[in-house]
């Protein structure tokens, strides 16, 4: 119910859609030219001769007879064998996300229900690291990786994203776990349980919904990290990110932009389909981190 | 909870934060007051019945190998990598000072210093980058707010996409649009009707690109945590101020802005800390030859063929001390607060 003073000019109306429907446009503009344009020649997705090419893809007509082609995909995907990215990409996401929950739950609830006054110090470093560009590490990375031939391979990298993540899965599932009561465990340790037993028997079935959320943004730490992927990667282990950096210094020069959008267009739907199933999750864990921090 | 309990709980997630962030810390450090050994050279005369003899210099290898072996990090130099041109350049920075007569020639002479040119960029994309996405943010949340509901969630989802792409992708997706061939880049061309106005020729265009990625990338960001106070604002407070008769205007600005202000503050928090960082984008737009951040300099120093550690420490440690002068006032108010609470 809205009553005659809440009720807005037509003017404000207006200026409110037109705002929404701008900000709406440059969210997902891009996206949309990107996803389009992939489809096409190179000619046609960089047009001089006229942009309007880009949307009826005069070029790819005259090469293909249709106006889409998958050329950039087959060229990046087989050719290049970004399929090998791809699953690098996802066997790191994976162990990171499932190593970084795994000890940061343990982590979190130790700091959430410890009353010393070292939680505070420990999570003042912590967001102290958090602080820290990850490019600043990857200068002492090198030395020791180096003299004991860890350099280049998926494991190092995984354990690296994992510490990285640290900082901020602390400070997220502290603060969640500090919104599950304290009597919960208190009660289970009365009846006899050790703190682990209390931690698995009663803490573990309600803790989903938190460790999900912070699960999805490890994952995008780890899916949408570059400095330390491309450093500490040797080329065949590359992921997906450090890849597509690696096409355009070689493909800028061989004409092969197309393989570049293609493989930025594939990299981009995991993230879409991410953001459409767990839209609320991503949204609450953003708030829950602005209330708490 | 007992201190052993703890511990135990603990114990992983200090290990890893231990040896892969701390160590490295203490490591690049270490690094960056050690130099790499030069080759060990010697004088060898080589004398032949015929033409006498001739003195050579050549690496000893042995040797080399020996005192690498013996000192593998290399020779102690002190602060001199931190003072040399390549970092803070402090013989130049006197040189500069000394003779420059306006503030415009001093700025002018610092920029062509490469640690100097890497530092001003990222202020200055932190410091604009940081307010403009309050800015947005803040709009974008008071307009969705006004929303009817099927088009908040619309909204919604299309504003979390610039902000959970991966940053070096979604600086290609921009970059390849305002490109001098793409549909914006042409768009510019026209319409200041130059058609050598491109991102690769003005240095003044790539800032601004680089700056418009920023905020595009953060702006939902601030969005959602905004319009997620909007929700918890009372309404007992805005029918009070209507009553008094505020515009909606005064509304937004006396009880609106200060009830977000908390968030506000977090916002600016994280924005300052990403900000500081900025360097996918510099390699998405191609842009090192007009905008270098710190970050894109440590990382330029470690890539390539020759990994120069020594002098990527020296920068690393420039940044974190920098971060620190940063986050500083935000660790002394929460000193504060713990003690007052203690």
């Amino acid at each position: 119910m809205q009553s005659n003073a809440q009720k807005r000019p037509l003017g404000l109306q207006i200026a409110i859609y037109t705002f929404a429907g701008l900000w709406l446009l440059m969210a997902a503009f891009p996206f949309v030219w990107t996803v389009w344009g992939s489809f096409k020649v190179e000619l046609d997705f960089f047009s001089i001769a006229d942009w309007t090419y880009a949307i009826t893809g005069e070029r790819t007509k005259a090469e293909y007879g249709r106006p889409f082609t998958g050329a950039g995909y087959e060229g990046a995907w087989i050719k290049e064998e970004f399929w090998r990215n791809a699953i690098n990409t996802f066997i790191v996401c994976f162990f990171v996300v499932c190593t970084s929950l795994t000890i940061g739950t343990l982590g979190g609830y130790a700091l959430s229900r410890s009353a010393y006054k070292y939680t505070f110090f420990l999570l003042i470093t912590a967001l102290i690291f958090r602080a820290m560009p990850p490019v600043t590490l990857v200068a002492g990375y090198m030395l020791p990786f180096f003299e004991w031939n860890l350099w280049g391979i998926l494991p190092t990298t995984i354990i690296v994203l994992v510490a990285i993540n640290q900082p901020f899965t602390l400070w997220m599932l502290h603060s969640f776990f500090q919104s599950i009561p304290k009597e919960l465990d208190e009660s289970a340790k009365v009846d006899g349980c050790t703190q682990f037993q209390a931690f698995r028997n009663v803490i573990i079935p309600v803790m989903w919904p938190g460790v999900i959320t912070t699960g999805l943004f490890s994952f995008l730490l780890a899916y949408n990290d570059f400095a330390v992927t491309s450093m500490l990667l040797a080329e065949e282990n590359r992921t997906m990110v450090p890849q597509i950096a690696a096409f355009l210094g070689t493909t800028y020069t061989e004409g092969n932009v197309m393989f570049a959008v293609s493989a930025v267009v594939s990299a981009t739907v995991p993230l879409f389909i991410l953001v459409m199933f767990f839209q609320r999750q991503i949204v609450s864990g953003l708030v829950a981190g602005a209330v708490k921090g | 909870m007992r201190h052993s309990t703890f511990f135990w709980f603990f114990l992983p997630t200090a290990l890893a934060m231990l040896l892969f962030i701390a160590f490295p810390i203490v490591s690049v450090v270490m690094q960056s007051v050690f130099a790499p050994h030069p080759a060990v050279l010697v004088e060898v005369e080589t004398c032949t019945p015929l033409s006498g003899c001739q003195r050579e210099t050549t690496i000893d290898q042995e040797a080399t190998r020996a005192l690498r072996e013996a000192e593998p990090l290399g020779r102690f130099v002190g602060l001199d990598i931190f003072t040399d041109r390549g970092h803070l350049a402090t013989s130049e920075i006197k040189a500069i000072w000394a003779n420059s007569s306006t503030w415009n020639e001093v700025f002018q002479r610092l920029g062509n210093l490469p640690f100097y040119r890497a530092m001003m960029f990222t202020l200055v994309f932190t410091f604009i980058v940081t307010p403009f996405v309050i800015l947005l943010g803040l709009l974008i949340a008071l307009t969705v707010n006004a929303l009817n509901a099927r088009l908040k969630g619309l909204v919604i989802f299309f504003s979390l996409l610039p902000f959970v792409i991966t940053p070096l992708i979604g600086a290609l997706v921009l970059f390849w649009m305002i490109d001098s061939r793409g549909v914006l880049g042409s768009s510019i061309q026209w319409i200041f009707s130059d058609p050598n106005l491109s991102l690769k020729a003005s240095t003044g265009l790539m800032w601004f690109s680089l700056i418009l990625y920023g905020v595009w990338h953060a702006a939902p960001f601030a969005f959602v945590i905004f319009y997620a106070g909007l929700q918890t604002l009372p309404k007992d407070q805005i029918e009070a101020a209507q009553i008094d008769g505020a515009t909606r205007l005064q509304q937004v600005r006396y009880v609106v802005v200060p009830h977000l202000m908390p968030l506000v503050t977090f916002v600016a928090l994280i924005q300052l800390m990403d900000n500081f960082r900025v360097f996918e984008p510099i390699v998405g737009f191609n842009a090192a030859a007009h905008a270098q951040s710190l970050s894109w300099f440590i990382f330029n120093d470690l890539g390539g063929e020759t990994r120069q550690l020594s002098s990527a420490s020296a920068s690393s440690v420039l940044t974190i001390i920098g971060v620190a002068i940063l986050l500083s006032p935000v660790l002394v108010r929460t000193w504060r607060d713990f003690k007052g609470k203690a």
